[in-house]
Order: structure tokens, then C-alpha cells, then sequence
């Protein structure tokens, strides 16, 4: 099986799609004969062509709104938004827009597109090649919101999002793009979205995390196994939706749960879930849920390190919860 | 007058490109403006309003931009920098612009101006601790390197996004009328820019509300990997003034003199109450468009060629040399005095300790740190005591 990186499964999986459904059309900035910043779409202009592959004007309100145009006429755009920081010009075609076609023309109207983007910090890139606005989304119903971890799930989870009915956020770990190398199966595989990977089992406390982060609650979970706390970690890769029933079967076998994310602490994701757990496992608690993230300010430049939830912070709230 | 000329044009009943169907006619309404030729020669007829002092003085600024630029990028090859992003082939659009204004004007840049804070008296050395990120830097270690603020020249803060400072220039012309202050403030901007909404909006309000305001366009024929002519079908970038309803005029952005004058007028204009112009400043990006770019993938090395005939350095160096100002002497002094300059500033701004204290993280988020700052400094403290690898850069591991 052939070893892939983020960028390469991600590649891998639009060449897929590019070459199976005359609809799909990928648009952004610079991802045309350049193949894109991170190159996610190198090559791909060379074989499909400048109709397909496309490169638009600097402007995200116009790529997003034209993806929407297009897949109310039946294309599946797969627009590129060259960082998630730079999202925001599009914000009001996505949450006001796309998200609410399909309930405003009583289900005449769905909108499904893709939105690749880079997100996350780690790579020295300030406030604005850094920050995670997954939840800015996740409270916008109508829009699913996915975001893989290493490459395996890349493809099979980009694959899903493009034949998704409806308008999937797919955010990339860029801080991974290229460390995160793995077997990657040729030709389609799908991975539906909605499923968490349980990628370690375990018994005394469950961590919670996704993208980059699951790297980093791995690392602690093997940190926290030489000490003899045994986790048991979850990819949940995509965000909505929501793998409820392994989350709530886990935190009820483990009675304990760590919540990892990059993005700010109020309001993250990590709220809902830590809501969510409460409500569902509140007899299984052994220990508050705990949230590991991102502190309440703006993503930083030189103290990165200090602000990103990694392996040691993560550990200490492991070792916190199972003693608490 | 011309604009009349436009307006009254044709419908003609064929397809076509903006480019075809415009045949040139945009390119005639909006001549470049040129002072002084690749030679370093007067073209016919024009006056050097600047004096000779004045124009030594922006030589010298010129080549400390194009060699702080040359060394930082070095600088980051090392390892010492992060990233830098600079504006070899682009000075005249920075200095000849900046030295138009008065002292007053608000800059409002994108992320090439460096030079513009120079002028208005940012220290190197301030500058190359925003570049480590390190203790001495204003912004804090917050931002990307390349990101300075410098409220005492009236130089805003620095953003990532673009366009953004378009319509936040508008607001500042806006708010200067509202106070009576002769305040005119400039908007920095890049071809690739003219397709963000802000640019649109910016323009439209502008010119709306007649305000005083220059818009600077340096139009350095590249956004990143796109080509202006992928960015736009205009001919120009300065008749996109027309739509609005306002001035525009194209100069050749790598005359300095040209730049000058050209942004004198629209100041003079925008001061006596006739409102905005949009400036076209027509350059060329000689590098990659930062040091995280490699332009072979998509740049054959041959266009740049004809632009290095256009130095915009050479160009003054010559008129400074034809005009008994400067010689072959002179110049190496300059020059030798800017390296000097430079790589004091370095040496100083590399001794500051690496980090900025870690309180400084949840400071200026807002004017008071809330409890959510305050509880979280703290935490982060105890963490850090606990494990001192929490301070440390580690990356993952595949
Ligand atoms: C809103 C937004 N989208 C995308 C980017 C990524 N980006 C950074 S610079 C750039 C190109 C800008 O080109 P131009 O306006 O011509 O300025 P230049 O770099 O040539 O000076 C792009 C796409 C960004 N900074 N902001
Ligand atoms: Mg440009």
C-alpha cells in the first residue's frame, strides 16, 4: 500500500473524485497551475484542466458564493479557502447562505459543497495562519463540519464530504501536513462522516480530540500509559456530525473525560461536549469533565508552544482526572 | 473630457473579452505617468520638483530598504527569522509615496510598507525584534514577523487578511473631516487585493462621501502565484476609479519621482475637499512573494527580466549621478553606511531575551484582562512549573 502524507491522501482523493463525477470543479486561490500554497491540488489543473481546476480573483465572498451557485445547479464545487483564518470574507455566504438553502426552499434548493482549509496553529504562523474556527460553524446548523488527523482518514472522509447532500467545512491540519505519514489504500474507499475511530482502547479515562490534537493526546496518552493510566482515545474526525453514541459509551465504561482542542476555551467545541457528557453520563462521573485548549486570546506568534494544548499540558489533566 | 469619451462608448453587439472590447481604450485614458526615464532622464518636458537634498535623503532610504530586505531574507535561509516579506523592485512605490504626505497622514499598509514606518521613525532595531518575535518587539511576540505597529509615526497595525485597511483608511479620512483635522491618509494595498470586497466597498464610500484619502494600488503584477491579468480583465487598475466616480491615474511605480509627485497631487486634491483618487503604482514583485514562496513553480525566470532594467534604484542613482549629486564614491558610502546601520540594528535587536514574559500572552486582549485571562494565566503558569516542556517547541512525529 502506498505511504501517503495529508497533503498527498488529499490530493489523492480530488484526483479520485475529479476523474469519477464530471460534476466535481475545484476552485480557490492559486490551486490551478500552481496546485495550490500547500500544493493539495498540484497536477490536478494539468489533467482535468483550467475549467475544472480553477483559480479565481482574491475575494472568498465570491469563491464561496459562486461554489453555492454552482451546486444549486448541480455541480460539487470543492472550493479552497488558502487559510481558515481567511474564511471570514465568506462567512456571511456560508452561515447565512449555504447553511440555510436546503430549510429556507423547504428541501427545493440543497447546497453541497466542500470547503477545504487549512486550520490550526503550531507552524509559527501568528494569528492569521493559525486559528481553528471550527465551532464558528458548528453553531450554524446546516453545515457538517470535518476535520481528519492524519492522511487514511483524509481520503476516505474528502471522498464522503464531496458526495455529501450537504455543504461539509472540511478543515486540514497543516501542522501535520506533511509529518503525518501513513498507508493509504489506492482507488475509493469511504469513510462515513459521523463516525469517531476509537484509535486506542482503554478504561480509566476517555480523551477526546481531533486533527492536530489527536496527535498530541496520543503522545499523552502513551505518557500517561509508563505512569500506568490507561486511556482510551478518540478521533472523533468529524465534528457534525456527532458520533454521540461512541463518545457516550465511552465516557459510561471510563467514567472520566479529557476534551482536547486548539481553539480558544469559551465557546470551543469542547463546551458542547463537556454539555453533552454531562447530560448523558452524569451517573457514570467520576471527575468533571476536563477541557485541555487553547487559551481565551488571540492565536500567538512567539509563544506558540505555551498556547497550544500539547502532550504535557494533556497529561497533566489526565493524571488530574483519574486522581481527582 | 476623456471620462466623457468612455461613457459614450458604443454597445457593440460581439462577445468578447473586457480586454478585446476595451481595445486599448483604457490604456490611452490612463497613460503611465513618468518623470524620469530608465536612464535616469527628465522625459519631455518635466520639472524635478523635489530638491536635490530631499532626493539624496529618499536614495538613502531606498537602499536601506532594499538592503535590509536582501539581508532578512538571508536572515530567515539561517533560521534566526521565521519569515519575511519584503519590497526589492517596489521601493519608489513606498518611499516616493510616504514622502508625499505630511507627517500628520495615517498610513494604513499592507505587509510590504516596512520602509513607510522607516520613514515615519520605527527604529530597525524595534522592527528586527518584531521579526524574532523576541522582548523587544511593541506588538509583543503576538504577530507574525513583519507585523509592526507604530502609533508614534501614525503607522497602523499590520493584518494578515487583505484589503482590510482600504475601508479602515476611509473611516480615518472620515473621522478627520468630522474633527477638522487636515489629515489625509493613505491605503496601501495590491493588485490581487482589488478583488476583496474591502477594496470595492472602500472605494465606493469613498467616493460617496467625498472624503480625503489616497488609495495606493502597487500593482506588482502577481498575487502570490496569480497574475494580475488572472485578477482582473481592466487594462488598468486605475480606471476601476471610473466605476466609483472618482480620480484614478496610473504612474509608473518604479519612478520615484513620478510616485511623488503623483501622490502630492491626489493629497493636494483630497485636502482641498475634491476627494479621494485611486493610485495605480505600476512594479513588479522581483522575489518570491515571501520567503515561504518559491516562484520557479510557476514563474519562468525570463519575465523578470525586462524589470530589471526598470530598477527603480538604478533609475534614481542615475538622475542623482546626471545632476552632479552623487558619484561612483558617494555612493559606496552610502551604501556601506546602510550595511553598517543594519547590522548594528541586528546585533541589538538579536540581544533581546528570545521570549516575551508569558503574562504578556493574555494582556491587551481586552483593556483589562477578565477573569477568563486572569484564571488562565494562572493555569498556564502552574502547567508550565509542572513541566517545562510546556514552554518548549516540539514537533510531532508522523
Ligand atoms: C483575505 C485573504 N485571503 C487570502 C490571503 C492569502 N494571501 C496573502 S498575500 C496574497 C496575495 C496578495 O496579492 P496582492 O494583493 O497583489 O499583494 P502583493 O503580495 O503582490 O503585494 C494572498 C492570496 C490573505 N492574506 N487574505
Ligand atoms: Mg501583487
Amino acid at each position: 500500500m502506498p505511504v501517503m502524507n495529508v497533503i498527498q491522501a488529499v490530493n489523492d482523493a480530488l484526483r479520485l473524485e475529479l476523474r469519477r463525477d464530471q460534476r466535481v470543479v475545484v476552485l480557490g486561490e492559486d490551486v490551478g497551475a500552481f496546485g495550490g500554497v500547500f500544493r493539495a491540488t498540484a497536477g490536478l489543473q494539468q489533467e482535468f484542466g483550467a475549467a475544472r481546476v480553477v483559480d479565481t480573483p482574491l475575494a472568498e465572498g465570491g469563491i464561496i458564493g459562486a461554489a453555492a451557485g454552482m451546486a444549486l445547479y448541480g455541480l460539487r464545487p470543492v472550493a479552497e479557502i488558502q487559510f481558515a483564518d481567511f474564511i471570514f470574507p465568506a462567512f456571511d455566504q456560508i452561515v447565512n447562505e449555504v447553511a440555510k438553502f436546503r430549510y429556507r426552499s423547504g428541501g427545493q434548493y440543497p447546497c453541497p459543497l466542500t470547503i477545504r482549509a487549512p486550520y490550526g496553529g503550531g507552524i509559527k504562523g501568528g494569528h492569521y495562519h493559525s486559528q481553528s474556527p471550527e465551532a464558528l460553524f458548528l453553531h450554524t446548523p446546516g453545515l457538517k463540519v470535518v476535520v481528519p488527523s492524519g492522511p487514511y482518514d483524509a481520503k476516505g472522509l474528502l471522498l464522503s464530504a464531496i458526495r455529501d447532500p450537504d455543504p461539509v467545512l472540511f478543515f486540514e491540519p497543516k501542522r501535520v501536513y506533511r509529518a503525518a505519514k501513513g498507508e493509504v489504500p489506492e482507488g475509493e474507499y469511504l469513510i462515513p462522516l459521523g463516525q469517531a475511530a476509537v484509535t486506542r482502547p482503554g478504561t480509566q479515562v476517555t480523551l477526546i480530540a481531533w486533527g492536530a490534537m489527536w496527535h498530541e493526546a496520543d503522545q499523552a496518552a502513551r505518557e500517561a500509559e509508563a505512569e500506568g493510566i490507561d486511556c482510551e482515545l478518540l478521533d472523533l474526525r468529524s465534528l457534525q456530525p456527532l458520533d454521540i453514541e461512541t463518545i457516550t459509551a465511552s465516557v459510561r465504561k471510563t467514567g472520566r473525560a479529557v476534551v482536547v482542542h486548539e481553539a480558544p476555551r469559551t465557546c470551543g467545541f469542547g463546551a458542547e461536549l463537556a454539555a453533552l457528557i454531562q447530560e448523558r453520563c452524569f451517573l457514570s462521573l467520576e471527575a468533571p469533565v476536563a477541557r485541555v485548549t487553547g487559551f481565551d486570546t488571540p492565536f500567538p506568534y512567539t509563544l506558540e508552544s505555551e498556547y497550544l494544548p500539547r502532550a504535557p499540558r494533556i497529561l497533566q489533566a489526565i493524571r488530574a482526572t483519574v486522581t481527582y | 473630457m476623456k471620462r466623457e469619451r468612455a461613457a459614450k462608448a458604443p454597445v457593440r453587439a460581439d462577445h468578447g473579452t473586457a480586454r478585446e472590447w476595451a481595445a486599448g481604450r483604457f490604456l490611452e485614458e490612463f497613460p503611465l505617468y513618468r518623470v524620469v526615464d530608465e536612464e535616469g532622464r527628465l522625459v519631455g518636458g518635466a520639472q524635478l520638483e523635489l530638491p536635490g537634498s530631499e532626493l539624496l535623503g529618499l536614495y538613502r532610504w531606498m537602499l536601506l530598504g532594499r538592503s535590509l530586505d536582501e539581508r532578512m531574507i538571508t536572515l530567515q535561509r539561517q533560521g534566526r527569522i521565521g519569515f519575511y516579506i519584503g519590497a526589492i523592485g517596489e521601493e519608489a512605490t513606498v518611499f516616493g509615496t510616504v514622502a508625499a504626505l505630511e507627517p500628520q497622514d495615517w498610513i494604513f499598509p499592507s505587509y510590504r510598507e516596512h520602509g513607510a514606518a522607516f520613514m515615519r521613525g520605527l527604529p530597525l532595531v524595534t522592527f528586527m525584534a518584531n521579526l524574532f518575535g523576541n522582548a523587544g518587539d511593541l506588538v509583543k511576540g503576538r504577530q507574525m514577523p513583519c507585523h509592526e505597529s507604530w502609533a508614534p509615526g501614525h503607522f497602523v497595525s499590520i493584518s494578515s487578511p487583505v484589503a482590510t485597511q482600504v475601508t479602515q483608511a476611509v473611516g480615518a479620512a472620515w473621522a478627520a473631516r468630522i474633527q477638522g483635522d487636515d489629515m489625509v491618509p493613505i491605503a496601501f494595498f495590491g493588485d490581487g487585493s482589488t478583488s476583496a470586497h474591502d477594496f470595492h466597498t472602500g472605494l465606493n464610500f469613498a467616493a460617496v462621501m467625498k472624503l480625503p484619502v489616497v488609495f495606493a494600488c502597487r500593482n506588482n503584477g502577481w498575487a502570490i502565484s496569480t497574475p494580475s491579468a488572472s485578477q482582473t480583465v481592466s487594462e488598468t487598475m486605475a480606471q476601476k476609479a471610473i466605476g466609483y466616480g472618482m480620480r484614478g491615474e496610473r504612474v509608473d511605480g518604479n519612478d520615484l519621482i513620478a510616485v511623488w509627485a503623483a501622490t502630492r497631487r491626489a493629497r493636494q486634491r483630497a485636502a482641498a475637499g475634491q476627494g479621494p483618487t485611486l493610485l495605480e503604482l505600476v512594479t513588479y514583485r522581483m522575489e518570491g512573494h515571501s520567503t515561504s514562496d518559491d516562484p520557479r513553480a510557476y514563474r519562468p525566470a525570463e519575465v523578470v527580466e525586462p524589470w530589471k532594467r526598470k530598477d527603480p534604484i538604478k533609475r534614481v542613482q542615475k538622475l542623482l549621478e546626471a545632476r552632479g549629486l552623487l558619484d561612483e564614491a558617494g555612493d559606496a558610502v552610502l551604501r556601506e553606511e546602510v550595511r553598517l546601520e543594519i547590522q548594528a540594528a541586528l546585533r541589538e535587536a538579536e540581544a533581546f531575551p528570545p521570549k516575551p514574559p508569558v503574562e504578556s500572552l493574555f494582556e491587551d486582549v481586552y483593556a483589562e484582562p477578565g477573569w477568563a485571562q486572569r484564571e488562565q494565566l494562572a493555569e498556564l503558569r502552574r502547567a508550565m512549573d509542572a513541566d517545562p516542556r510546556v514552554a518548549n517547541p516540539r514537533h510531532v512525529e508522523g
